[in-house]
């Protein structure tokens, strides 16, 4: 699949899967396997913005945490500017590790609260020992404090004295400390009051224009994502539905759970009132996914082969990818 | 129309060893009858304790330390416990944002809304769960003859707050507070839920008070909306108005806050839009600003926001109520 158009792709993720256990009774037998990742492919490329969208169970997360090899995925190849990383010994990938840094969603529990912020922000310059003494990395300390907008005269305090907008500038701060080519962010603002999350937005759309980061922007909020994606990937149920660039997804969604999922979400605008097809049931379980398409038991224009073919990721514009027996690929049936 | 509620100058505070927090302070609103009152506002800015307030279910060390709820009339800090016990439910149902904890994991859900019919209609078991299966069938919970049987942890998020609606209609309550019932839901079943509450709304005669932080959530469902910020109402309109032309800083800086689809501008190789975000953070109600909670993050402060803390006065002749020196001065005249 290759939705960037020419150059290298600075993350390229083939096939990827990762099936968890599911273990009954005394002997814990493994009765089945929730398949959380069933065959993702995407890339992206260097300073790009590629959102990862879907509801909870359609396997963003462990999507991201498969790319940090936080999870072993069960097969799939994950290559990043060319290094097969998960073919990489632990040392290796731990070097890596500097290029590849994460953002959780939750800026309390990712966070050490016995550790005074300066010491967090600074721990990355300390294990990968950079910088020639402690008053350099301290300075250096200082800087990304103010450069994600902190008083840098903060750095003394625990985590629990800062707010939760504050907070998440220290889990981008950490992040950023290494200059990475790469974050992947597990939805980062989506724990933040409305008035904050904008300023953390703010920040993530300022400092990719400074550093030419590129991100893995995992979400759950579309308006959100229109703000800071260049290319949007529609999950459901472990797989990618649809892909394509931002202004495209947005204005020509293909597949009926993107459209669905464009018009659930409640517009913060009374004058603005719209048609609006409210699906029925709810997303089955990864455990158990329907056979076919897996979004036949709830999409509205389900035809005949729906539930028994499963529909691949076609290209049927260039850039735009979509798994829907309606858009059978380019130029055919449309 | 009827006011079916009206609240003047009620306030809830928390005793807490670092000192008295204000979580409810004077807030006063009204709830026509047949319609729905969008509160919304961020966390900590007391919408929750508001609505436990109503019922008098204020956990301590929080209490409520003046004012009056008058609901169909009768002045509800008036009644004696057992009174207020005959308006739980019956008379004001509440809906609460987390659908897991607040059912009992070790009964059917079909006893957990059948429960209420016994408890205040004296309704025999048998009948009662043959109302709730019926009620789970307004709620549209598919196959409601069997899942009447179900517990909690056989259903989904969805459907467990479908449950809680059940519950929350089965003795045909007039007003139903409803805090976040959506917040903890995918957007898709938002909207289910969202589609169902309105239905609700119209072939039940309710009135509704929607709790939110979500201003699309509100905009969609609201007739009227009420703006918190630390603990007071800020602004109060109807939603059209309040979205057109907002009065508030603090409710013009939200709405303009929020991302919305299809504003993002252009795509390609310029600029990605910022948004206009509000500078600074909620304040600490323990630790709260001199004068106008909000000064410190306001665009317009002016001195007098300093000094004085600003009341809720009418604008103009209409019944929309603003909290803001830009529009009334210290003493209450209008600018």
């Amino acid at each position: 699949m290759s939705a960037t158009g020419a150059g290298r792709p600075l993350l390229e993720v083939t096939d990827l899967k990762k099936y968890f256990p599911i273990r009954r009774g005394v002997f814990s037998r493994i009765s089945g396997w929730v398949r959380a990742v069933d065959g993702v492919s995407l890339r992206i490329a260097p300073g790009e913005t590629l959102a990862l969208v879907g509801e909870s169970g359609s396997g963003k997360t462990t999507t991201g945490r498969c790319i940090l090899r936080l999870l072993e995925p069960t097969s799939g190849r994950v290559v990043f500017d060319g290094t097969d990383l998960l073919s990489l010994p632990a040392r290796a990938m731990r070097r890596m590790r500097r290029q590849i840094q994460v953002v959780f969603q939750d800026p309390y529990g990712s966070l050490n609260p016995r550790m005074r912020v300066g010491t967090i922000v600074r721990e990355p310059f300390d294990i990968h020992r950079i910088g020639a003494n402690r008053r350099e990395r301290d300075e250096m300390v200082a800087a990304l404090l103010r450069r994600v907008g902190l008083d840098p005269g903060m750095r003394d305090r625990y985590p629990h004295e800062f707010s939760g907008g504050q907070r998440q500038r220290i889990g981008v701060a950490r992040a950023l400390a290494l200059r990475p080519r790469l974050i992947v962010a597990d939805e980062p603002v989506s724990s933040l009051d409305v008035s904050v999350q904008a300023q953390v937005i703010n920040l993530f759309i300022d400092l990719q224009e400074e550093f030419r980061i590129a991100y893995l922007f995992i979400a759950h909020d579309l308006a959100v994502v229109e703000r800071i994606a260049d290319r949007v990937a529609v999950m459901y149920l472990g797989q990618i539905v649809e892909v394509a660039a931002r202004g495209e997804i947005f204005r020509n969604p293909l597949h009926p759970y993107t459209r669905a999922l464009l018009q659930a979400i409640p517009i913060p605008d009374p004058a603005r009132a719209r048609e609006r097809q409210v699906l029925r049931g709810d997303p089955p379980s990864p455990a158990q996914p329907p056979p076919g398409c897996r979004f036949h038991t709830r999409c509205p224009s389900a035809v005949e082969a729906c539930p028994r073919i499963e529909p691949p990721l076609l290209e049927v514009t260039p850039g735009h990818w979509v798994a829907c027996h309606l858009h059978p690929g380019p130029e055919v049936g449309r | 129309m009827p006011r079916i509620l009206e609240v003047t100058d009620l306030s809830t505070h928390f005793t807490t060893p670092e000192g008295e927090v204000r979580a409810v302070d004077r807030v006063s609103f009204h709830v026509d009858e047949g319609q729905t009152l969008g509160l919304v506002g961020e966390s900590g800015c007391g919408k929750s304790v508001l609505a436990l307030s109503l019922l008098r279910l204020v956990p301590p060390p929080g209490r409520i330390v003046s004012g009056r709820i008058v609901y169909k009339g009768g002045d509800l800090m008036a009644l004696p416990e057992r009174g207020i016990r005959r308006v739980r439910g019956r008379e004001i149902a509440l809906i609460f944002q987390e659908p897991s904890t607040a059912l009992n994991p070790v009964f059917t859900v079909g006893y957990q809304i059948a429960e209420g019919l016994i408890v205040h209609k004296m309704m025999k078991k048998k009948e009662a769960l043959r109302e709730a299966a019926r009620l789970m069938e307004v709620v549209r919970i598919p196959d409601p003859g069997r899942r009447v049987r179900d517990y909690p942890h056989q259903m989904s998020g969805g459907m467990r707050q479908r449950v809680m609606i059940a519950m929350a209609l089965a003795c045909r309550p007039s007003l139903l507070v409803a805090d976040e019932p959506t917040t903890a839901l995918d957007v898709t079943i938002q909207a289910e839920i969202l589609d169902l509450l309105r239905n609700l709304k119209r072939d039940f005669r309710l009135s509704l008070i929607l709790i939110s932080h979500n201003l699309g959530v509100i905009a969609e469902t609201a007739d009227r909306i009420a703006v918190m910020y630390a603990g007071r109402i800020v602004e109060e309109a109807g939603t059209n108005d309040l979205f057109a032309r907002p009065k508030h800083p603090y409710t013009a800086g939200l709405i303009r806050s929020i991302p919305r689809l299809g504003d993002a501008g252009p795509e390609g190789g310029d600029r990605k839009k910022r948004l206009a975000a509000i500078e600074g953070t909620v304040p600490d109600l323990l630790r709260l600003p001199p004068g106008c909670a909000f000064q410190p993050r306001c665009p317009d402060v002016m001195r007098e926001c300093r000094e004085h803390v600003p009341g809720l006065r009418p604008l103009g002749d209409s019944s929309d109520t603003v909290a803001c020196f830009k529009h009334h001065d210290p003493e209450g005249r209008p600018r």
